[in-house]
C-alpha cells in the first residue's frame, strides 16, 4: 500500500518486542495503561479480554499474539491502545507507548523479506525513520483476524 | 444522506402515510363502497401529494396528482371503486413508494420511469370523466398552479405569483414555485366536513411565516370546502401543536418548515382529531432515545456500586441511597416505556402483502389481527419484522390451499391468517396461525434425509414435535417450486436466529384443527435485567511459559503486592439471567452419590422426580473440569437449575453469590458469535462480567430433546398415573413404617412435649393455640393391636390437621419427608382407617383415611377435609378404586 502524497502524517508509534509499530493518529481515540480484565473463556485466542473504559466494555486484543509472538518476559504490564473499529472501540495490548511523531512520505520503504508471513500480513507499510523502521499496523485486519 | 430535517421529516410521515394507504385501500377492496375508507385514502394521497410539490418533487408531484384525482372522482361519486381501478392505484402507491426509497437514498428523484404508469392512471382517468359529463379533466403535469384539480382553481392561481419569485434561504431543495401557501391550503381543503375543521390560529400566521421567506401575500387563502363552497382557509395548526424534536430547526427554516408539517398534520384524515392527538404525542429521534437508555443504564451501575459501598455507613447516606435506588427503578421503568411502539406499526402492512400475494398465487386469504396495540421495545420490534413478514409469506405461499383444494376437503374457500399478541408474564407471546394444511411431518422427514440433513434413523426417532422442528435447520425447505416469495431455504432458520437473538424462542405446532401455528415469545425488557451472580473458581498456571493449546484458566497478570509476577487464582464471575432460573439446589456430601449419576457417559441428577442433564460449566466453557468420580466426593456441589427452551438442564457453579440488576452490554464483534453469552455487564466493583447464554450453553453442551422423565427405580411399578403430582407428608408410626397424608391437608408440624398431654372425656388432648386440640395415635384407627401404644415420654411429632376451627392432632414418631410427584395407586383395600395404598417417593405407602381418624374423635366436621379421598389416578388394578377427584 502506497503512501498518501501528502507531505507528512502523524503516527502514533509504540513497540512490541523489539518491533517499532505505528497507527495513525487519526485513528486512535486514546491510550491508557493496563486495566485489569475480564477473561472471556472460549474466545480467539488473541483477545485477551474486556476492559471498562469508563463504562464501555471493550474488547483487548493481544497485538503480540496477532504477531506470532510470545507473551512477554518480565514484569511490565502491557498498555492500551484504544482505536476506533467499524462498531465500537476495541484496544490492542502493546508493550511499551511511544511518541506521535511526524512521517515524512519520502521515507516510505518497502516490507523487509525476512519479516515472517504472519506478520507480513498485518504490516501495511514500512517507513525508514532515523530510529529505526517504523512498522504500520494494518488494524482493520488485525480486528479481523481476531474474529475467529 | 445527509438530509434536511424538513426532508427527513417528510419522508417519515409520507412512509407513514403509505402504510395507512395500503391499508385503507386493501379494506376499500372489500367494501368498495365505504365512503369514509375513499374519503381517507383520498387524504393521504392528497397529503402526500401537497408536500412533496413543496420540495420540488416533480415526478412524485404528478403520480400522486392523478391518482389523487382518480380517487376524488369516486369520491364524488362519479364512477366506482373496481378491482381494476384498485389494482391500478396500489400500483401507482409503489410507484410512489419506489420514487420515496430514491430520494431517501440520493436525495432527487432520479430518472423519471413512470411515464407508461402515468399514462395508464390519466387515461384511466379520463376513461372516469367521460362517464361523467360534467367533469372537466385535469392536465396531467406537474404540480403548478394551474394543475390544481378543479376544486381550486383561484386562489392558487392568484397566489402563486408573489411567492415564486422568491427563493426559499434554508429550504436545500428548490421550491418548484408551489409555495407554501398552496400546500397549505390544499391540506386544509381537505376537511372533510365543517365540524370537523382543524382549530387552528389565523390565516395572517400562516402567510406571515411564509412571508418571513416569500413577499407578503395579497389576500388570504380561500379554502374550498370539499363540496366545492368557498370558505375562508382555516391555515394550518400553530406550530404549539406538532413538535419534531428531532428537527430543532433554526428560526428561518422553522417559517419555512411549518407549512409543510403542518400540511401534514393538517391533511391526515380526521384532522381535528388528530390535532389533539399532536398535542399530546412528541416525535422524537431514536438515538436520542438510545442515549437516555444509555444514560439510565450507566445510572444503574452507579447506583449497584453505591449500595455495594453503603453497607456501613452513616444512616443518612443509607437512606438517600434508598431514595436513589427507587428513583433509578422508576426512571428506568419510564424511559424503557418511551421505546415501546405497539406491534402494530409492523402488522399494519401486512394486509396489503397478503392481499398482494393471495392475487398473486391465485388463493383467497382473508387476516385477522388481534393485539395490535400490543407494545414491544422498538429494537424487538425492528428484530421481529422480517420474520414475522416471512412466516406470513410462508403460510401464504404453503400453508394455505387454493380455493378449490380447500373446498374439497369442506373449508372455506377463503384461508384465515390469524394474528395474536399479547403479554404474559414478563414474556410477549407473537402467535401466527393459519388453517390450511399444515405441516406434513413425514414429508419434512423425507426431506431432511434427502437433503441430508439427518439420517433415516434419526429421523425414524423424531416426535412430531421434533419432526416439525427441522424445518428451522438451515438448508431446509420443502417447497417443490422455490417461487419468488418463499421457499429458498434460507428462510425459516434465518428467522429462528434472528429471533433467538433477541432472546426470544419460535416453536410451530400442527393445530388440531387443520393448518398451522408458530408462535414466539420475546423476553419483554432487554438492556436491564436481573441476574444471579455465579463465579468459577480460576487456578494459577505458568500459561506464561507456554503457547498453545493448553486449558484456558481463570487468571490473569496482576502484579503481586511485592512486586513479583505471580499469577494469582481468583474468581471469574458469570452472570445467569433470572428469566433462566427455576432453582438452587446444594448437594452435599452423601446427597451427591444419590442424586448424581453417569448415564451414557452424560452425568444427571435427580431433581424432583426428573432427571436433568448436569452441565458443569468449567466444562463446558473449556477449563476441563468436569464430573468425574473424584468430584462426586466434594464437599458439596452448587447446581442451579435453569431453562431455555422448554428444555430444563442443571448448571454446576464453584461458587452461587447475590442477584443482581444488571445492564446488558452487548459484545464487540469478535466475540459476538460465541454462543455461550449473551452479553457482558460492569459490575458494581467496575470489573467486566460475562452473561451466560443458558441455550448457548446448553447447546455447547450437546443437550438435545426434552427432559426425560425420571425411571422409576422398580421394574414393578409400570403404571403411569395421569393425576397431577401432589405434595405429600411421610411418616412413620406405631408399626406402620411408611404413612402418607396429603400435605394440603396439613395445617402444621408440631413437635410437643408428651408431658403437657392430658385427658378429657377420656381421649387425648392438648391445650394448643388457645384451643383444645384433641390427639389421637394411628392406633386409634387403625390396627386396633396398637390401640393402646401408650403415650410414651418426651417429645412427640404431632401432624396438625385443620378445617375451619377443628383441628385434629396426629401424634406420629417421625416425620420422613414431603414429596411431590403424581400418585400411582396400586391397591384399594378395605381395611379401616386406610384408603389403600401407593407408590410414593418411590417405596410402597400406605395412605392414611383422615375421614376415619375425624371420625374417631367423635366429632362431625362439616366439611369435607382434603384428603378424604383417594387421589384421582388410573388405577393399574380393574377392581376400582374410588376415582373422585381429590378435594383440593
Amino acid at each position: 500500500m502506497n503512501p498518501t502524497s501528502s507531505a507528512t502524517l502523524q503516527y502514533a508509534t509504540f513497540r512490541i518486542q523489539d518491533l517499532m509499530l505505528g497507527i495513525e493518529v487519526t485513528r486512535v481515540q486514546e491510550v491508557i495503561r493496563y486495566q485489569p480484565m475480564t477473561v472471556v473463556p472460549l474466545a480467539p485466542a488473541v483477545v485477551e479480554g474486556l476492559i471498562n473504559l469508563r463504562g464501555q466494555i471493550v474488547i483487548a486484543i493481544d497485538t503480540r499474539r496477532s504477531l506470532g509472538l510470545t507473551r512477554a518476559e518480565g514484569d511490565a504490564l502491557p498498555m492500551n491502545i484504544v482505536i476506533q473499529s467499524g462498531d465500537g472501540l476495541v484496544s490492542l495490548l502493546v508493550d511499551e507507548i511511544g511518541d506521535v511523531i511526524d512521517v515524512p512520505a519520502e521515507a516510505y520503504a518497502p516490507v523487509p523479506d525476512n519479516m515472517p508471513q504472519q506478520q507480513r500480513e498485518l504490516i501495511n507499510c514500512v517507513y525508514d525513520l532515523p530510529t529505526g523502521l517504523m512498522l504500520v499496523l494494518d488494524t482493520a485486519r488485525v480486528l479481523e483476524n481476531a474474529c475467529h | 444522506m445527509e438530509f434536511d430535517d424538513e426532508i427527513r421529516e417528510f419522508l417519515i410521515e409520507s412512509d407513514e402515510n403509505l402504510a395507512n394507504l395500503d391499508r385503507e385501500i386493501v379494506h376499500l377492496e372489500q367494501n368498495p363502497k365505504d365512503m369514509q375508507l375513499i374519503s381517507s385514502a383520498f387524504r393521504t394521497i392528497h397529503t402526500i401529494k401537497g408536500t412533496c410539490g413543496f420540495f420540488g418533487y416533480n415526478i412524485l408531484g404528478s403520480v400522486t396528482h392523478i391518482t389523487e384525482n382518480i380517487l376524488s372522482q369516486v369520491r364524488e361519486g362519479q364512477r366506482d371503486l373496481t378491482p381494476e381501478l384498485i389494482s391500478l392505484v396500489l400500483e401507482a402507491v409503489d410507484a410512489v413508494k419506489a420514487l420515496l426509497a430514491t430520494i431517501e437514498a440520493t436525495g432527487a428523484e432520479g430518472e423519471d420511469a413512470t411515464g407508461p404508469l402515468r399514462a395508464r392512471l390519466e387515461a384511466a382517468h379520463r376513461e372516469g370523466a367521460r362517464q361523467n359529463a360534467e367533469q372537466q379533466p385535469s392536465p396531467a403535469s406537474g404540480p403548478q398552479p394551474t394543475a390544481a384539480n378543479s376544486h381550486e382553481p383561484g386562489p392558487e392561481a392568484v397566489l402563486h405569483p408573489p411567492t415564486a419569485s422568491v427563493p426559499a434561504p434554508s429550504a436545500q431543495s428548490a421550491m418548484s414555485g408551489e409555495p407554501a401557501s398552496i400546500s397549505t391550503l390544499a391540506a386544509s381543503s381537505e376537511a372533510p366536513t365543517a365540524a370537523e375543521l382543524p382549530a387552528v390560529p389565523d390565516a395572517p400566521a400562516s402567510s406571515r411565516a411564509a412571508a418571513a421567506v416569500s413577499q407578503q401575500r395579497p389576500e388570504p387563502p380561500v379554502n374550498m370546502h370539499a363540496d366545492g363552497t368557498d370558505r375562508p382557509v382555516t391555515p394550518p395548526p400553530s406550530p404549539q401543536s406538532e413538535i419534531s424534536v428531532a428537527a430543532v430547526p433554526s428560526i428561518a427554516k422553522a417559517a419555512v418548515s411549518v407549512p409543510a408539517q403542518d400540511t401534514a398534520r393538517a391533511a391526515t384524515p380526521d384532522a381535528n382529531r388528530d390535532t389533539q392527538l399532536a398535542d399530546s404525542a412528541i416525535r422524537v429521534d431514536v438515538a436520542l432515545l438510545n442515549r437516555l437508555m444509555n444514560l439510565v443504564g450507566e445510572l444503574v451501575l452507579a447506583r449497584n456500586q453505591l449500595l455495594q459501598d453503603t453497607s456501613s455507613h452513616s444512616p443518612a447516606l443509607q437512606q438517600t441511597s434508598q431514595r436513589l435506588n427507587l428513583i433509578t427503578s422508576e426512571l428506568q421503568e419510564g424511559v424503557m416505556k418511551t421505546r415501546m411502539q405497539p406491534i402494530g406499526v409492523i402488522w399494519n402492512k401486512l394486509p396489503r402483502i397478503v392481499r398482494d400475494l393471495a392475487s398473486q398465487v391465485g388463493k383467497r386469504i382473508h387476516i385477522e389481527m388481534e393485539g395490535a396495540n400490543t407494545e414491544l421495545d422498538k429494537t424487538i420490534i425492528e428484530a421481529i419484522k422480517d420474520p414475522l413478514t416471512h412466516i406470513v409469506r410462508n403460510s401464504c405461499d404453503h400453508g394455505i390451499e387454493m380455493p378449490e383444494d380447500r373446498v374439497a376437503k369442506h373449508k372455506k374457500p377463503e384461508g384465515l391468517l390469524l394474528l395474536r399478541a399479547y403479554h404474559e408474564g414478563g414474556v410477549v407471546n407473537i402467535e401466527i396461525s393459519d388453517d390450511g394444511a399444515g405441516i406434513n411431518p413425514e414429508k419434512v422427514k423425507a426431506k431432511a434425509i434427502e437433503k441430508g440433513l439427518l439420517r433415516a434413523e434419526q429421523a425414524a426417532q423424531l416426535s412430531e414435535r421434533d419432526a416439525l422442528h427441522i424445518i428451522f435447520l438451515p438448508g431446509f425447505s420443502t417447497a417443490a417450486a422455490i417461487t419468488s416469495i418463499s421457499g429458498r431455504g434460507v428462510g425459516m432458520d434465518v428467522v429462528k436466529t434472528n429471533i433467538e437473538k433477541i432472546g426470544g424462542s419460535v416453536e410451530v405446532q400442527n393445530r388440531t384443527t387443520g393448518g398451522t401455528i408458530i408462535r414466539i415469545k420475546i423476553p419483554l425488557t432487554l438492556a436491564i435485567i436481573p441476574g444471579l451472580v455465579v463465579t468459577l473458581q480460576g487456578e494459577a498456571n505458568s500459561k506464561m511459559q507456554e503457547e498453545g493449546e493448553g486449558e484456558q484458566t481463570g487468571c490473569q497478570r496482576r502484579r503481586g503486592p511485592d512486586g513479583s509476577n505471580g499469577y494469582e487464582s481468583y474468581e471469574e464471575r458469570f452472570i445467569i439471567p433470572q428469566a433462566n432460573l427455576l432453582e438452587l439446589v446444594r448437594l452435599e456430601g452423601t446427597d451427591q452419590l444419590k442424586r448424581i449419576e453417569n448415564v451414557h457417559g452424560t452425568p444427571v441428577f435427580h431433581h424432583r422426580s426428573k432427571l436433568l442433564p448436569l452441565v458443569y460449566l468449567s466444562r463446558v466453557l473449556g477449563r476441563g473440569r468436569g464430573f468425574n468420580e473424584s468430584s462426586r466426593m466434594s464437599e458439596a456441589v452448587n447446581i442451579i437449575v435453569v431453562q431455555a427452551e422448554n428444555r430444563q438442564m442443571g448448571l454446576v457453579v464453584d461458587r452461587i453469590c447475590d442477584t443482581q440488576e444488571i445492564v446488558v452490554k452487548p459484545l464487540g464483534r469478535q466475540l459476538k458469535g460465541l454462543v455461550s453469552y449473551v452479553g457482558a455487564t460492569i459490575m458494581g466493583d467496575g470489573r467486566p462480567a460475562l452473561i451466560l447464554d443458558v441455550a448457548g450453553l446448553a447447546r455447547l453442551a450437546g443437550l438435545g430433546g426434552q427432559t426425560r422423565q425420571a425411571a422409576p427405580p422398580e421394574e414393578a411399578l409400570t403404571v403411569r398415573s395421569s393425576a397431577r403430582p401432589q405434595m405429600m407428608l411421610l411418616f412413620r408410626a406405631g408399626p406402620y413404617e411408611r404413612l402418607a397424608v396429603p400435605l394440603a391437608s396439613v395445617d402444621r408440624l408440631e413437635e410437643i412435649n408428651t408431658a403437657l398431654v392430658e385427658r378429657a372425656a377420656g381421649r387425648a388432648v392438648l391445650y394448643y393455640r388457645g384451643d383444645i386440640l384433641p390427639l389421637v395415635t394411628v392406633g386409634t384407627v387403625l390396627d386396633s393391636s396398637a390401640a393402646n401404644l401408650s403415650i410414651t415420654g418426651g417429645l412427640a411429632q404431632v401432624i396438625v390437621f385443620a378445617s375451619g376451627a377443628h383441628r385434629l392432632g396426629l401424634m406420629v414418631d417421625q416425620i420422613l419427608d414431603i414429596v411431590h410427584e403424581p400418585i400411582t395407586a396400586q391397591r384399594a383395600t378395605t381395611a379401616a382407617g386406610l384408603l389403600g395404598s401407593a407408590v410414593i417417593g418411590g417405596r410402597i405407602t400406605d395412605l392414611i383415611d383422615l375421614q376415619a381418624l375425624v371420625a374417631s374423635t367423635g366429632e362431625n366436621w362439616l366439611e369435607p377435609l382434603s384428603g378424604t379421598t383417594l387421589p384421582a389416578v388410573i388405577p393399574a388394578n380393574p377392581i376400582a378404586l374410588s376415582s373422585q377427584p381429590v378435594v383440593q
